[in-house]
């Protein structure tokens, strides 16, 4: 692959290009699973075929939030779980950008689930990382959506009451056509998943399993997976909606207990991304809105034109 | 209050096709050469429940609703609860009659469906009793039985319209052509003889009144349009293509009226989960490149605190409406109120920058939102419009020739690939988007990305000049610095630049002054002006710049009057506050009239508020109103 850079020469893109040059060394602490995210990203977006210049990551707040500051590609770091509606609005405005959100369990569940829903259910056309560590990391460990019950924090003393979110089965349900769950300590699956992840068409929701080594050392972060794909006890087709479920379900009640389980667990090819239902009813330009605002050729409507039915 | 005026209230019951018919009675009016201004009463409910328009029409501008009305029709609510909840609710069916008696005009023409309303009802207003006192003239016509004798009985509107017509000696030329514009088949038919056989029997009936039809002629051609349509026109000029949003009561007009012509024009319109995400997806499609907005209502609007923030500190244009109507919270969702004036102005954390207009007319409301647009792109930064109820419903006849200007898709200080070759990047490569070094007026011009050459991080935190999250002291300063120059530079850009959007009416040397804002600007014009008429001695201001405030004119002004009356629609005079906060003086020379009932005020109620509150006259004010004193008295 070919990528330009600041001056305009062109050169073979690798791994390297996604990894800034001069800039800060991560503030993740040692071990923790974040690193996973950002090396298989690294990895996977010049496996599959992209520039860093195409490419905008946009990410919430929290330690996940930081991942687009130690990535090269252009980057939006917005506010607390709200990455989902900065960046569906960038892929309509442009869609020849690929959008990457990510974000926290904390982030991606809490505070911003009302936006997962409706992004999985419009099946916009980006992928995102959830960062699921079962913890709130940069606010001190506080107890988070997918904390087991029982959980104890300092907000959470005498243990959490709340049964964990369903984050794979809620995706399902939203209308998500690519779910996948992997780990940070299993870094070719990983790579892999990411890059069928970005080079699905339509919403790829990856359940991203990482370790936080300050907060949560009790976490089943840590503990051997098995890749439903590889395993011989496992025989599901992930075209099916039914089965898919019905494996969510499984390892969802079990997650905190024993097994867990990675790997795809749903993927729908004939799902249409949003882009295209909106230009099938019309609501859609072809071409990219954005690029409309260098056309000199481009047809500026003018209001007044509008004013006949008001005369 | 002189009779060269029409004004026409109709009123039935929400439901009942009382907005579609005004609206074309009001462009019949403007097509027979006639100003006319709107006002619109209705209640949150789908269907029944008293609702009413009025029309003024003149041959002369019109800026304001009238004091009161000179014409009722009242159709009757078909869709009023049944008998037994009339205990509750009142007698549904007749307050299209009952509740409009009080505003009407001595000499008043009174039309009411005596299909609908019944006799006995009508015996209990004592509405003969009340006529005679108030010189009324009552016409009795059973519309519903003509409309059911041609069709359904939903038609008695078009009945009405016809008797109208008859009573004011009006021609049916403009009303016909309307209703070959909307209709067609059967139904136009039906209707057209509805219209002939009532226009007949008004013909017939022996007219007491001596109310008729003003004569007015235009220049030039004319659109009737209401606020809510400048704005959104007025955004489409400036290049908008992208509008995100969630549905609340006014802000929804905006909203729907640029969903329904964006995708004839390739914009983009998406009805998304929540006001925080609206405001998020303006915030993502602006980064990306495409000129957008978003926009609510005050509660909705509280919502959008968060990406207003994030558009701040990452400096991405953004345009936001907000439409304001009666709070606390939910208030009353279909009354205006100038409330939300101190929310738009103060929320969200930290030293945050914003640019706020408030438009007082139509013209005013498409102007600053062009303005806004230029304002935002140029220095990269939110521009909020802050308007009510009043202006997004109220409709006005414009000149044709007044929107005839070119639409403007220049994206600001946005760089070209071109441009990003000579621009500064850091030794990793990275562009300084954020470059305090090489920008001018505090502003540093933008990529988008895709270009080449112009990779960054927008980031909420605060940031380096390639937007790395960074703590640093120096950098912190620079930065905020940096963004607060750019207010200061859009003031000076407003003061001296442009032409003051600020409006001045009444004579110069006049000793006393009413300052207003927003919609109120109409009323306090034709109050000024009744006042002078009647030997004050009386100038308004209406201020539209609320964020950068204009401090130079608005001092001016108040140094020129002995004492100023500030007048707009909430309870805690916050326009008011702004103004002495602004000017850290004038305290002792400001008093307040305050309405907040749900209504706008009546020219009337501004000169009444006048009398008393500086011409000192020893008598409480007789409408709902509230006198705030000055500082000290």
């Amino acid at each position: 692959m070919s990528a330009f850079n600041a001056i305009g020469e062109e050169r073979e893109i690798d791994r390297d290009e996604f990894t800034p040059g001069v800039e800060p060394q991560p503030t993740w602490c040692p071990g923790c699973g974040d690193f996973g995210v950002l090396k298989s990203l690294k990895q996977a977006l010049p496996e599959a075929g992209k520039t860093p210049e195409e490419v905008l990551t946009v990410t919430g707040i929290g330690c996940s939030g930081k991942l687009n500051s130690y990535l090269d590609t252009y980057g939006f770091h917005t506010i607390h779980g709200r990455s989902l509606p900065v960046a569906r609005a960038a892929k309509l405005a442009n869609p020849d950008l690929e959008v990457i959100a990510a974000g926290g369990d904390g982030d991606g569940y809490g505070i911003g689930g009302n936006h997962f829903i409706h992004t999985a259910r419009e099946n916009h056309d980006m992928t995102y990382i959830v960062f699921n560590n079962e913890i709130f990391g940069l606010t001190k460990g506080q107890t988070s959506p997918t904390s087991p019950k029982g959980h104890k924090s300092k907000t959470q003393p005498s243990g959490s009451a709340k049964t964990p979110i369903r984050p794979l089965s809620q995706s399902l349900t939203a209308g998500a056509s690519y779910i996948a769950r992997t780990a940070a300590v299993n870094p070719n699956q990983a790579k892999e998943i990411i890059k069928e992840a970005i080079e699905h068409d339509g919403f790829a929701h990856v359940d991203f399993l990482t370790q936080c080594p300050t907060w949560n050392k009790d976490a089943r972060q840590y503990v051997p997976y098995i890749d439903i794909q590889e395993s011989d006890d496992y025989e599901h087709d992930i075209h099916d909606r039914q089965e898919a479920a019905e494996m969510m379900r499984e390892t969802e009640d079990v997650l905190n207990e024993g097994t867990v389980l990675t790997g795809r667990y749903y993927v729908d090819e004939d799902r249409p991304s949003y882009t295209q239902e909106k230009q099938a009813v019309g609501e859609m330009p072809d071409e990219p809105l954005a690029e409309r605002y260098f056309d000199d050729d481009a047809e500026w409507e003018r209001s007044y034109d509008l004013l006949d039915r008001h005369k | 209050m002189s009779d060269d005026e029409l004004i026409w209230r109709i009123a039935g019951g929400s439901g009942d096709g009382i907005d579609s018919t005004s609206q074309n009675f009001a462009k019949a009016l403007m097509r027979s050469g006639l100003d006319v201004f709107t006002h619109r009463h209705y209640p949150s409910r789908i269907r029944g429940g008293h609702t009413y328009v009025e029309i003024r029409a003149a041959d002369r501008e019109v800026q304001s609703r009238g004091d009161g009305y000179n014409f009722l029709l009242a159709l009757g609510d078909s869709f009023a609860r049944n008998p037994q909840e009339e205990a509750f609710y009142g007698n549904e069916e007749l307050k299209p009659l009952s509740e409009n008696l009080d505003d009407l005009r001595e000499g008043g023409v009174i039309v009411y469906d005596e299909g609908l309303i019944s006799d006995e009802d009508v015996e209990e207003l004592n509405l003969e009793e009340r006529a005679e006192e108030n010189g009324w003239h009552v016409y009795p016509i059973d519309l519903r039985g003509l409309a059911k004798e041609h069709g359904r009985e939903v038609m008695r509107n078009t009945a009405g319209v016809g008797i109208t017509a008859a009573l004011l000696e009006m021609d049916l030329e403009h009303i016909e052509d309307l209703m070959e514009d909307a209709m067609g088949g059967d139904i136009l038919e039906s209707n057209l003889e509805i219209l002939h056989e009532a226009y007949e029997m008004g013909q017939d009936l022996e007219f007491e009144h001596d109310l008729r039809i003003p004569e007015g002629e235009h220049e030039s051609e004319q659109a009737l349009l209401s606020g809510s349509n400048a704005i959104a026109y007025g955004a489409i000029d400036a290049g908008c293509r992208f509008i995100a949003g969630y549905p609340m009561t006014p802000w929804t007009d905006v909203f729907t009226i640029l969903s329904q012509n964006f995708p004839d024009m390739g914009g983009i319109s998406e009805q998304v989960e929540d006001e925080i995400a609206a405001a998020a997806l303006a915030v993502g499609a602006s980064h990306a490149g495409v000129k957008a907005m978003s926009g609510s209502s005050g509660g909705g609007f509280a919502l959008m605190s968060e990406p207003l923030g994030l558009a701040e500190m990452t400096e991405t244009p953004l345009v936001l409406v907000e439409a304001m109507r009666a709070g606390p919270s939910t208030g009353m969702p279909t009354k205006p109120e100038q409330g939300d004036l101190e929310h738009v102005l103060y929320t969200s954390q930290g030293d945050s920058q914003r640019v706020v207009f408030a438009p007082g007319n139509i013209e005013e409301a498409y102007e600053q939102t062009r303005l806004a647009f230029d304002i935002a792109w140029d220095y990269q930064i939110p521009v909020m419009l802050i308007y009510d109820q009043k202006l997004s419903g109220e409709n006005t006849n414009v000149d044709v020739e007044f929107f005839d200007r070119e639409p403007s898709p220049d994206l600001g200080s946005t760089l070209t690939e071109e441009e990003l070759k000579e621009a500064a990047h850091d030794n990793s490569g990275k562009f300084k988007r954020f470059d305090y070094e090489n920008a001018e007026d505090g502003v540093a011009p933008r990529s988008l990305p895709g270009q080449k050459g112009g990779r960054y991080l927008a980031t909420g935190n605060e940031h380096s000049p390639v937007g790395h999250i960074s703590e640093d002291p120096d950098n912190r300063v620079y930065q905020m610095d940096r963004r607060l120059e750019k207010l200061e530079a859009i003031r000076e850009e407003l003061n001296e630049e442009r032409e003051s959007t600020q409006t001045y009416f009444g004579d110069e040397d006049a000793e006393y002054g009413i300052i207003t804002w927003g919609s109120s600007q109409g009323a306090v014009e034709e109050a000024v002006e009744r006042l002078n008429n009647s030997g004050y001695s009386v100038k308004g201001l209406s201020v539209s710049d609320m964020m950068p405030f204009p401090e130079q004119e608005v001092t001016e002004f108040l140094e020129s009057v002995d004492e100023a009356m500030v007048v707009e629609m909430n309870a805690t005079a916050q326009f008011r506050g702004l103004l002495q906060k602004e000017l850290g003086r004038f305290g002792e020379k400001l008093t307040s009239l305050l309405k907040y009932n749900g209504n706008p005020f009546e020219p009337a109620e501004i000169v009444e508020g006048y009398e008393v509150n500086i011409a000192e006259e020893d008598r409480e004010p007789t409408a709902q109103v509230r006198i705030e004193p000055a500082a000290g008295d």
